[in-house]
């Protein structure tokens, strides 16, 4: 009964993101997350920092129901991950656009491919698949190398096909986790100018990253976790200096 | 599933076995030295078979009968032993028979000087089996029936050919042991490198959200199709080899000529066709299907 007063209450239509008393503890070891609670809401920008170790990769895998919660509730767009059943799991992920550090293309498929691909997946029609895709690239600025493999492309066009991809569907929520770790300065601002771009579209954006610059230049809310707990969650906050 | 969703994912499959050449190579190798073995054993065992049949339906009984039984009773009998599961053919030998083969075969001309037919109690049965292991059993019978002198039988014959076949049977299921085992060995290995490749593929399409079905689907289809090329090329060759060989073994012993008779290769794929194709495409489909399992819980 408890559980379904709380899921109503924490599903309104303003949070699109609801951790509440979150633990996460794995087999060995001092759990990697400890008693969470963060609410984000919908069209938010945020960041999470940390050091690594500090939880950010758990909460991540939380909220894409790769792991599921030791303790506590976990609710995205309205689901109560936690409860979600195994067949289910590829819908609800139809929901988030993910970005990673590493980009994670598929190497021997050419750029339009990979970002058709979330489409093909959704099962969207050939026709749409070809009016959709173009017009997210040139979104991200790579209308003219949609021929191109990964591999000629440079770090930051590789994380703009992954950023293609991700929000080919629409998604309501955005997840980009460390998308900056493998740029150089000049790239890494242009992929947040990007996120932001695409936040003031509509879309919840959380960005987990190390990047202090642009945490302490963009003046978002951020939320600091260390050793699995939150030490701070401020609107317009800076890279919080641990040592 | 949309007809354009079907047709993406057949393509994709195909794709897939030319993305991966080395892979594909592999594992197509793999499955078509298992059947090809297979075959290879499967053409041999057919051929020993078909020769053990044929000389044990060379193997006959002959039944001798008192002088007081006419030549109608005689053929009553005749009707009675054929309706026996084990006889496959029984022949009426009549005294005048007997003895025109006979004189042909030992006397020729000195034939002649025998006035009456010395043989004339000697009218037979000279009765065929399907399964010389039933021979002494035959023989039972055949004694117990009125009129009966004598019932005459190669014991040795008929036990050394049932010891063949059982000592066939053994080695038959040796083989298809050792043969099943090599391929699961080598089938795993195969599948253990395919892991390795596709792991990142695999996680890609789970965080895009495509179902456990659609990641399945194109592996699955690359696996069945490289497992209908694995079971082709065996069959080829066996196709080829087959005549070459039996020409080779009829000339190379030719004193054997009587007992090596070999199997049609027409005959022997009825049964090796389906079975090398149903196998290639259940070690491809359960392949396939079993790597990517393993990783779709992500």
């Amino acid at each position: 009964m408890l559980r379904k007063k709380v899921k109503t209450q924490d599903t309104d239509d303003k949070n699109m993101i609801v951790l509440d008393h979150v633990s996460k503890s794995y087999s060995t070891g001092a759990p990697a997350l400890n008693d969470v609670s963060i609410k984000i809401e919908k069209g938010e920008f945020v960041f999470v920092v940390g050091d690594s170790g500090s939880g950010k990769s758990t909460l991540i895998k939380l909220l894409l129901r790769e792991l599921t919660s030791t303790e506590g509730d976990v609710f995205v767009n309205g689901c109560d991950v936690g409860r979600l059943r195994r067949r289910k799991i590829p819908k609800f992920r139809r929901n988030i656009g993910v970005v990673f550090q590493d980009f994670r293309l598929l190497k021997d498929r050419n750029v339009y491919e990979n970002v058709a691909f979330a489409q093909r997946v959704i099962q969207v029609p050939t026709r749409d698949i070809k009016r959709n895709v173009p017009k997210v690239l040139s979104r991200v600025g790579l209308a003219g190398k949609y021929k191109a493999k990964p591999k000629q492309l440079s770090g930051g066009e590789q994380q703009r096909v992954a950023l293609a991809r991700a929000l080919v569907n629409r998604p309501a929520i955005l997840l980009a986790d460390e998308p900056t770790g493998n740029l150089d300065p000049n790239n890494s601002w242009e992929i947040m100018k990007l996120l932001e771009e695409i936040n003031q579209d509509g879309t919840t954006v959380i960005v987990v990253t190390h990047n202090r610059e642009i945490v302490n230049a963009m003046e978002k809310r951020v939320i600091t976790i260390k050793k699995g707990v939150i030490i701070s969650d401020e609107e317009k906050g800076g890279y919080i200096n641990e040592d | 599933m949309r007809i354009s969703t079907f047709f993406y994912t057949l393509w994709q499959g195909i794709r897939n076995i030319f993305r991966n050449k080395w892979f594909s190579l592999a594992s197509i190798a793999t499955i078509a030295a298992c059947l090809f073995l297979f075959g290879l054993f499967y053409s041999i065992l057919t051929n020993f078979q078909f020769m053990i049949k044929k000389a044990e339906q060379g193997v006959s009984v002959t039944v001798f009968f008192n002088e007081d039984i006419d030549e109608s009773e005689i053929q009553e009998i005749q009707q009675q032993i054929m309706k026996r599961a084990e006889v496959s053919k029984v022949d009426y030998v009549s005294a005048d028979d007997a003895w025109a083969s006979f004189s042909k075969e030992y006397l020729g001309d000195y034939a002649d000087g025998f006035p009456d037919n010395p043989l004339a109690e000697s009218a037979n049965l000279e009765i065929y089996l399907n399964d010389v292991s039933m021979q002494s059993a035959l023989v039972t019978y055949l004694e117990s029936i009125d009129g009966v002198r004598s019932v005459n039988k190669s014991e040795i014959t008929a036990d050394t050919l049932s010891g063949v076949n059982v000592l066939i049977g053994y080695v038959s299921a040796g083989i298809i042991i050792i043969l099943l085992a090599v391929s699961i060995f080598l089938i795993s290995n195969t599948v253990m490198i395919g892991i390795s490749v596709r792991k990142e593929e695999i996680m890609i399409m789970k965080y895009i959200g495509a179902t456990d079905f659609f990641v399945r689907a194109p592996f699955v289809i690359e696996g069945i199709t490289i497992g209908i090329i694995g079971s082709l090329i065996p069959l080829a060759i066996i196709r080829i080899l087959y005549g070459n060989v039996v020409v080779y073994i009829s000339e190379k012993f030719t004193i054997l000529s009587s007992l090596l008779q070999f199997v049609s290769i027409d005959t022997i794929f009825k049964t090796l066709l389906p079975m090398s194709i149903v196998m290639g495409v259940g070690i491809g489909f359960i392949g396939s299907y079993t790597t990517v399992r393993k990783h779709l819980r992500v």
